[in-house]
């Protein structure tokens, strides 16, 4: 049972991070209905500033848990202005082109940006210090879940109560589903789409950066690719979950998650991305538009 | 009579087609004006350019600068600028937010003229709460002239036809124009429910002071309706004039009718 219950809450946790950086796929697809590929990069770019700035201030002899938050904010901030330069550069001039144009100009902004790490950086590994402090309260828990873990969730939790209140209740809120309901009618209604738009990409880039991260101080490495893999697997839970929808991209990452813990945890780890993927292709063949997707009526 | 819109020699071409070709229109304060013509004749492409869907080939365009005398050429602004300088407008087939409640809908329309900003609204200071508290109590208000309250809380998807018509009168109400384009706001509505129409866009004239501009195929709601009426057929204006000129002008039955054989 505890074995079980190690992962369950291992898949939790995963499912937790994929969601962070599905956030972002959905979003920007539900207002502009293109796959953000550059996303897992900026995801990527959010572990190596987090990383920059927590030698800094290690340097200086910092508390642990300070410089977890300084890195965490900076890390926000620093992808924030990348998610927002990409989509001035990249997107917006391709905004009436075919959708073709920009996905295309979305696989060589990811391609740029992963190179540009590696040129700027290095192509090894880095180590990331785990900078969350042992709870000493976890301790009977200890073999199930770790502290970071508990972290991992609990920030989760919160990213989303706050995105979920930004989204229902706020004005910017309401002018990002209108936008993603019909543009030009928004537009007429005197919404500022490019702002919206904007918006969208610093929001999304700002949860990839919160995920990035975290799970850079969970699993103690960083390069510069780990943005694709991390980048493909959120995708998968946004397509799983139904792209466009925000609780479907939360829904699909935490399947995705379980899928993989079980897998590995009772079958092989080697059996990891087979099942992630397996679960991808079922979904496509049998509800296309994900588990919560709307289905897509064209009129002709 | 002073004027709130005034477009001049307006030319519209797509490639080759030429779908305005030099539209002369004016609209005075307070004024009903009526834009008919045939099917295809411009009539939609003419609102697209006033409302800067499409930037228009040639011509001008100039409306009222809110609270003064004088116009101000806006060729070329983004649709939402020109919401914001007080045009606001409503489609041919409903386009409303359909996941969206009603209130939302209305709500939606007064995001132009609120001060508060992405951080404001994320911060909630106590102008931004106050800001939204007031932007609710409008929206309710303006449900409420137009006979939506009872639906306040129903997606915009779920209300019967004619209640989405008026819906989408009440949200361009919300954006405070001075001017509103209607563009056949009684397309399949039934005889009881274009009389309430026609009710509702006298009182939109008389209690709000907003004129109007509508395209519309009803000509017993035009008749009743306008002050004045402007045809267009191919592109062109054919005739202006009140209700009566319009009725018995030849070139404006020939543009219906065809032209009469002579056997």
């Amino acid at each position: 049972m505890d074995y079980f219950l190690e992962l369950f809450l291992g898949g939790l946790t995963r499912g937790s991070i994929y969601a962070l950086i599905a956030l972002g796929y959905t979003m920007v697809y539900g207002i502009i209905e293109l796959i953000n590929f550059a996303h897992g990069e900026i995801y990527m770019i959010g572990a190596f500033t987090a990383l920059i700035v927590i030698s800094v201030l290690t340097l200086m002899g910092m508390n642990t848990v300070a410089i977890l938050v300084i890195a965490g904010v900076i890390a926000v901030i620093y992808s924030s202005a990348y998610g927002y330069t990409v989509e001035k550069i990249a997107y917006k001039p391709l905004r009436n082109a075919p959708r073709l144009s920009a996905l295309i100009s979305a696989i060589g902004m990811s391609l740029f940006l992963q190179n540009y790490v590696l040129l700027a950086q290095t192509s090894d590994f880095l180590p990331f210090p785990n900078l969350v402090p042992d709870f000493e309260f976890m301790e009977p828990y200890a073999h199930i879940i770790g502290s970071t873990e508990i972290v991992i969730l609990l920030t989760t939790a919160v990213v989303m109560v706050l995105l979920t209140f930004l989204i229902k209740f706020t004005t910017i809120g309401k002018a990002m589903r209108a936008a993603s309901q019909d543009k030009t009618m928004a537009m007429l209604v005197g919404i500022n789409v490019n702002r919206v738009i904007s918006v969208t990409f610093v929001v999304g880039s700002a949860t990839a950066a919160i995920g990035g991260v975290l799970i850079a101080s969970h699993v103690g490495m960083i390069n510069f690719y780990i943005g694709f893999i991390a980048g493909i697997k959120a995708f998968v839970a946004a397509v799983l979950g139904g792209i466009g929808s925000i609780p479907g991209a939360v829904l699909g990452s935490f399947i995705l998650g379980w899928t993989e813990s079980f897998a590995t945890g009772y079958v092989s780890s080697d059996y990891e991305d087979v099942f992630a993927f397996l679960f991808l292709v079922l979904i496509l063949i049998f509800r296309p538009s994900g588990i919560l997707g709307r289905t897509e009526k064209n009129k002709v | 009579m002073e004027s709130v819109l005034k477009v001049q020699n307006l030319g519209m071409n797509f490639g080759g087609l030429r779908a305005l070709d030099s539209v002369d229109l004016a609209v005075g304060r307070n004024e009903i004006v009526a834009l008919i013509g045939p099917n295809g004749a411009g009539k939609t492409t003419f609102f697209n350019c006033v409302t800067g869907i499409y930037p228009p080939t040639e011509g001008d365009i100039l409306i009222a600068v809110r609270g003064k005398g004088d116009l101000k050429r806006i060729n070329g602004l983004k649709p939402n600028r020109v919401t914001e300088k007080g045009l606001a407008r409503t489609f041919q087939n409903i386009r409303l937010f359909p996941h969206m409640t009603v209130l939302e809908n209305v709500m939606i329309g007064r995001h132009c003229r609120m001060a508060a900003g992405i951080l404001g609204a994320v911060l909630r200071g106590g102008s931004t709460v106050r800001e939204e508290q007031s932007a609710v109590q409008e929206s309710y208000a303006i449900l409420e002239k137009m006979g939506l309250a009872p639906f306040v809380n129903d997606f915009a998807k779920n209300l019967p036809y004619g209640a989405q018509r008026r819906l989408e009168i009440a949200r361009a109400m919300a954006t405070e124009p001075f001017l509103l384009l209607l563009d056949e706001p009684a397309a399949g509505m039934n005889p009881y429910e274009t009389k309430e129409l026609d009710d509702l866009i006298q009182r939109v004239r008389h209690e709000e002071g907003i004129a109007i501009l509508l395209i519309e195929h009803d000509m017993k709601l035009v008749m009743s309706l306008s002050d004045r009426i402007c045809v267009v057929d191919y592109g062109r204006k054919i005739a202006q004039g009140t209700p009566d000129e319009i009725r018995n002008n030849p070139a404006v039955i020939k543009a219906y009718l065809g032209e009469e054989m002579d056997a």
